[in-house]
């Protein structure tokens, strides 16, 4: 079942169209990648999820029920854009954020300190915001956002300012809070990122999805007849009638090739052919990665 | 509700912790006081410099010796030098200026002169004409042929100080000073205006700080905006207030360690005074009497005025300032968060501040003006109309303001208020999500009525 979903939804701002009609169904304990050139609207969206605005028509649900009010406390929010009080201690900011999002002080202590000690950033408790580095500032934050332990998390750029190192650190959190049962919406540009975490896309722009779907099936949906061959040592295939060749090279003693049917052949029967050539070590279906599918998916529209 | 709390506290603590708030809790009541000491102090200093004036007589010396000397000025009398031929030289001479008087002064008052190359203040004139009068006078007076004339002028000089005595509705009567009501009324529109203004603008940079650093997204996302736009107004006004009723417990202080010590010294001396009648022989008496009238009249002078200010309507005052510091300063605080949240830096604010400041200057104007005419139609008008009515107002009660006025003005600051809170709000709720854009009225007026 679906624990968020944005039907029909419609956004403008004096002439400007934000959101047109857009739709999206984040199943429950999934990681839904929100992706989009800039100005598609994605932010536009995030923030009608936050009820930080409303949209103009359409409807949102959570859980099966209509959003209400309440329910910014089962939802954390990383905006794009940092923001922390400056000239705040850490610490106390932290508590401060946890009490506007209704925990008590007590628990929110308690919380925190978890938190603090578990991404090693407790020593920082007392020193105020504007002596922390940019990294250093967003680990608070990503605490600030999962401590009251919403249901649904809204990510947006959650890696700018990381180190690969907390990359790797953060990416592991928010994969774990996905196995301790939270839906997270994730806005990035990082299309790598994307292939590691999101389980399923919907692609913006201007003001409208133009793709969406699981990422497994839109890749293979792209895949475009295309496959990957390795062979042992130096071989050289050229295309037939059923296929073209569409890249090859060699390296450390291995032929590595690219091919495209171009025919309804069966693979098996290409695999035949091929197999006379050399000696293959593997052959697969060649995915585009994300990033291919989304440059090429926004070129086709423009 | 719960968390509008949480928002007035964050923004009560940070401020109170601050240093600057303890440093301005502590100096500016001193720097005040040093105002009005220094002030007084710094324009009897201005004209520091004796002014050196020569006084030229047409053929007599009727004035020769009239004229004293002062600490500011010198008069010295030449004789058998023309006017015309000093006019060339007196300031290589030392002279600041030249009074020429004719002898037919005494019938035609226009026959005194005063030469200078500046503006002479307005102080030596008066000093000279009132100088001048009085010789005139006796001059006159002398041409009766009165026997005894001197002692006569001697024992009708008198000095007379006004004691104005106001009655109130119930008919009993308070002793009054205009002086404290003046100084009171000067002070309670400047702090007004003190009050409203640096903490409206304090609610207008904690919004531009939070729009910069986009905290406001955020808090945003867990709090509706008006609760955000409320809960630092009502904090910041929590810090106004703590930091008034801090100055008023230390001026109880202050007035009650004064009355304790010197005023204590002037009950002294008239029971002293009242004994002498009853125990001493009467030379006695006389020699205690001469002396305590010695030290009584300074005294006396000061315990009076400390009456009257004790006379005035405390209570009042501080209800009223109160109210109008509240009802003030949530309206202009609440114009200028919805400024702060349509611009993206400090910088971007001054084409709106200009509207905003000019009402809060008019205010403080007028309240100056009232200050001389406390029921001049201006004052009764601007102490009505909510944008200058708190500063005016303040100024006016220390003169004494009918209830009905009062009632008429907080009810018409009230509606007001409420106006502006609700407008502000929708312009502050869009505004505060707007990046990048510069903003003009028209877009602000446009965003008033969006709605969601």
């Amino acid at each position: 079942m679906a624990l968020f979903e944005a039907k029909n939804v419609t956004k403008q701002y004096g002439n400007q169209l934000a959101l047109d009609n857009v739709s999206i169904s984040v199943p429950e304990q999934c990681i839904y990648g929100l992706l989009g050139p800039n100005g598609a609207g994605k932010t536009t969206l995030i923030r009608i999820i936050n009820q930080i605005t409303g949209p103009d028509s359409g409807e949102l649900f959570l859980n099966g029920k209509k959003l209400m009010p309440e329910d910014v406390q089962v939802i954390g929010y990383l905006p794009e854009e940092r923001g922390l009080y400056k000239k705040m201690k850490v610490g106390e900011q932290a508590l401060y954020f946890a009490q506007l999002k209704g925990l008590s002080k007590a628990e929110a202590m308690k919380r925190l300190k978890y938190w603090f000690k578990k991404l090693d950033i407790i020593d920082w408790w007392g020193k105020k915001v504007e002596e922390l580095s940019k990294g250093m500032q967003q680990k608070v934050q990503f605490v600030i956002t999962v401590l009251h332990e919403p249901k649904l998390l809204i990510f947006d750029e959650p890696f700018t300012g990381f180190d690969h190192l907390n990359t790797k650190i953060v990416k592991n959190e928010i994969l774990s809070l996905r196995e301790r049962g939270a839906t997270i919406i994730f806005s990035t540009h990082n299309m790598e990122s994307v292939e590691e975490l999101c389980d399923n896309i919907t692609l913006i722009d201007k003001a409208k999805t133009i793709l969406e779907g699981s990422v497994d099936e839109i890749r293979s949906k792209w895949a475009a007849n295309e496959y990957d061959l390795v062979f042992d040592g130096d071989v050289n295939i050229e295309g037939n009638g059923h296929y073209i060749i569409l890249n090859q090279q060699k390296e450390s003693n291995k032929s590595i090739i690219r091919l495209k049917t171009t025919s309804d052949i069966n693979t098996n029967d290409i695999l035949q052919g091929l197999m006379k050539s050399g000696s293959l070590i593997s052959f697969n279906p060649a995915l585009p990665s994300m990033n291919e599918i989304f440059i090429r998916v926004v070129e086709t529209q423009n | 509700m719960n968390k509008i709390s949480v928002i007035i506290k964050r923004e009560y603590i940070t401020r109170v912790r601050k240093k600057s708030f303890l440093i301005m809790t502590i100096l500016a009541p001193l720097l005040m006081a040093g105002l009005f000491v220094l002030l007084p102090i710094l324009m009897m200093n201005q004209e520091g410099e004796l002014k050196k004036i020569a006084v030229i007589e047409d053929n007599s010396d009727l004035f020769k010796g009239v004229i004293k000397n002062t600490k500011d000025a010198e008069f010295v009398y030449l004789e058998n030098t023309k006017v015309d031929d000093l006019k060339k030289t007196f300031e290589k001479a030392g002279y600041y200026g030249i009074l020429s008087i004719s002898p037919v002064l005494i019938s035609t008052p226009n026959a005194v002169q005063l030469i200078s190359k500046q503006q002479p203040p307005i102080g030596l004139l008066q000093y000279i004409e009132s100088s001048l009068k009085k010789e005139i006078e006796r001059q006159k007076l002398l041409s009766y042929k009165i026997e005894n004339l001197d002692e006569i002028m001697k024992s009708i000089e008198t000095n007379v100080s006004v004691q104005t005595i106001k009655l109130d509705s119930s008919g009993s009567a308070k002793k009054t000073s205009t002086g404290i009501a003046m100084a009171l009324a000067y002070l309670n529109a400047f702090i007004m205006y003190m009050l409203v203004f640096i903490f409206g603008s304090q609610v207008m940079r904690g919004v531009i700080e939070e729009k910069t650093s986009r905290v406001v997204e955020v808090i945003i996302s867990s709090v509706k905006p008006i609760q955000l736009m409320m809960g630092k107004i009502v904090g910041i006004a929590l810090v106004g207030l703590t930091q008034f009723l801090i100055w008023i417990f230390l001026t109880m202080a202050a007035v009650t360690v004064l009355k304790n010590t010197v005023l204590q010294k002037t009950g002294q001396a008239e029971i002293t005074q009242s004994i002498a009648h009853n125990v001493m022989s009467e030379d006695q008496q006389a020699t205690i009497t001469a002396k305590t009238d010695n030290i009584s009249p300074q005294l006396a002078e000061f315990s009076k005025m400390f009456d009257s200010a004790m006379n005035q309507p405390w209570g009042l005052i501080i209800l009223c300032f109160i109210f109008y510091f509240i009802t003030g300063y949530l309206l202009y605080a609440s114009v200028f968060a919805a400024i702060g949240s349509a611009v993206d830096n400090e910088t971007e604010t001054q084409q709106f501040m200009l509207p905003v400041t000019i009402p809060i200057i008019i205010g403080l104007m007028v309240a100056m003006g009232t200050m001389q005419n406390p029921e001049s139609s201006v004052s009764f008008w601007c102490s009505m109309i909510p944008l200058t009515s708190p500063i005016v107002m303040m100024a006016r009660i220390p003169f004494g303001v009918p209830y009905w006025q009062i009632a008429v003005s907080m009810v018409l600051m009230l509606v007001t208020f409420l106006g502006f809170v609700w407008m502000a709000a929708k312009v502050y709720r869009t505004g505060i999500l707007m990046y990048g854009k510069k903003t003009s009225w028209k877009e602000m007026w446009k965003w008033l009525r969006y709605n969601g």
